[in-house]
């Protein structure tokens, strides 16, 4: 039996990793680690998981002790934030080359200077290019979802790639929800068991990760690893299918809200999406076309899908939570490379917001709502790229 | 239809083949050869054990000549020698000479 519970969105994803009971987790316990872990050690102190708990002096120490015990056979979980992942950077790529199915939720905080631990997406958006698949959260719910789905995407013997669950920092991962658990049962069935393809621990047949590949072989070796990322949109839909039958909820590669008709549309993720989704129905009742298209699947991003669903947009505005500077927020440039096949394209627009903890507030969507019927009318754009939510 | 070369590739660059760097010979990086000396030589076989490939052979618990196709000429050996009577049985010389 699923019950309700009134939860923040660290508690809801620490229970889906009790439910799952990975074997091994290696993590770095103070900030900027958020309580998720916290939380998950409390667990194994009280025999709730027999996960093997293992303390590290930093996040690169952490990433590289899962990386181990993921290749030794084990089932691998970890969490970090901000400026912990940041630490990690280089144990990334090693777990995504590797092949190495580690599962890592991720607290969407900012990156410093100046210090600051509050919600945003630098840290993920930093991280794009690791090779790690990328799952976004809008609220604890989905994220406690997206967690438990990760296991079985990540694990899936075509895909055998690591995961990142991100959620927004404070505003979900903090604040306390309604959320629905799902059976333990019904969850343990569902991720099933996990077998290493590799392991090291077979010792009657040795093996070596992490060879030196140099200009012989290399560029295959990438070859290889974009091939996979192409099987993962279906992956992430089969499971999904599955899921939907378990919990009654229903996943895609990202959500569209209001869209079939919208003229104007933001793409937005994470717990901002929700704020939209406000102010859409507002201008929605008030006889304006407007859509939301939220992405849940960031990396592999799934072009074709989002093209298609933006298609009929007249103007598109990409809010960001993270800046490239010198450049646009990171969420656009997919957005643009979604969209540049189409012969009739969206006029296209980038806000950043809320960086470092900055409210977004309904009034901003309103603002970037109006500026989009305006553009849609001029066919034309004044400012491709534009901070909003700045203090005067 | 036959399968593209990274097709081929073990996922995650594992290596399944035990003990396959016998294949990958590495001797020609070598600046410096060592040469043994034999009869300086108390079969130690320190230069065996400190030797962090595999050019050193030995045969029935003694050591032979050196296997320079995996021998980088790093010179651990010649130093880890004790040799016979302050005679090193393991001195560096420079390849080419």
């Amino acid at each position: 039996m699923s019950k309700i519970v009134a939860v923040t969105g660290n508690e809801a994803v620490a229970e889906a990793l009790r439910q799952i009971n990975p074997d091994v987790c290696a993590a770095y316990p103070i900030t900027p680690a958020t309580d998720l872990m916290q939380r998950f050690s409390g667990f194994i102190s009280n025999g709730k998981v027999k996960t093997e708990m293992v303390l590290v002096e930093s996040e690169h120490s952490a990433m590289s002790a899962c990386i181990g015990a993921s290749a030794a056979g084990g089932r691998v979980a970890t969490a970090t934030s901000s400026q912990g992942l940041a630490l990690m950077w280089e144990m990334l790529f090693i777990a995504a080359g590797d092949r190495l199915p580690i599962i890592m939720p991720v607290v969407n905080r900012a990156l410093s200077a100046p210090l600051n631990i509050h919600g945003d997406h630098s840290d993920t958006m930093g991280a794009r290019d690791s090779g790690w698949i990328q799952l976004y959260s809008e609220n604890a719910q989905e994220a406690y979802h997206n967690t438990i789905q990760a296991f079985r995407i990540g694990e899936h013997l075509d895909i055998r790639l690591p995961v990142m669950v991100c959620m927004d920092g404070f505003i979900v991962s903090h604040s306390i929800e309604r959320v629905e658990y799902l059976d333990d049962k019904d969850v343990q069935k569902f991720v099933g068991e996990y077998k290493q393809v590799n392991p090291l621990l077979d010792i009657d047949n040795p093996k070596s990760y992490g060879p030196l590949i140099l200009t012989d072989l290399y560029h295959e070796y990438k070859r290889a690893q974009h091939e996979v990322m192409t099987k993962v949109k279906d992956v992430v839909l089969k499971v999904a299918d599955d899921f939907e039958k378990l919990s009654g909820r229903k996943y895609g590669l990202f959500e569209e809200y209001r869209l079939d008709d919208a003229e104007i549309a933001i793409v937005i993720l994470n717990s901002a999406a929700g704020t939209s989704k406000d102010v859409v129905d507002q201008y929605r009742d008030k006889g304006i076309k407007a859509g939301i298209l939220k992405p849940r699947l960031f990396r592999p991003f799934p072009f074709e899908e989002v093209a298609e669903a933006l298609k009929n947009v007249k103007a598109v505005a990409v809010l960001d939570r993270a800046d490239s500077f010198g450049g646009y927020g990171p969420l656009f440039y997919e957005i643009c490379g979604a969209i540049m096949p189409l012969e009739k394209k969206p006029l296209l627009i980038n806000k950043i917001y809320g960086l470092g903890g900055r409210d977004y507030m309904p009034e901003q969507a309103e603002k970037v709502l109006d500026e989009l019927s305006e553009i849609a009318k001029a066919g034309k754009i004044k400012t491709v790229k534009e901070y909003i939510g700045v203090r005067e | 239809m036959s399968k593209k070369l990274w097709e081929k590739l073990t996922p995650g660059s594992v290596i399944l083949e035990a003990g396959n760097a016998v294949k990958f010979k590495t001797g020609s990086w070598r600046a410096f050869r060592p040469k043994w000396i034999e009869e300086n030589c108390i079969q130690c076989l320190f230069c065996w054990i400190y030797c962090p490939d595999m050019a050193v052979k030995v045969k029935d618990g003694k050591r032979e000549d050196f296997d320079f196709d995996f021998c980088k000429g790093c010179g651990i050996c010649a130093l880890e020698c004790p040799g016979k009577k302050g005679k090193k049985a393991i001195v560096m010389e420079e390849e080419g000479k």
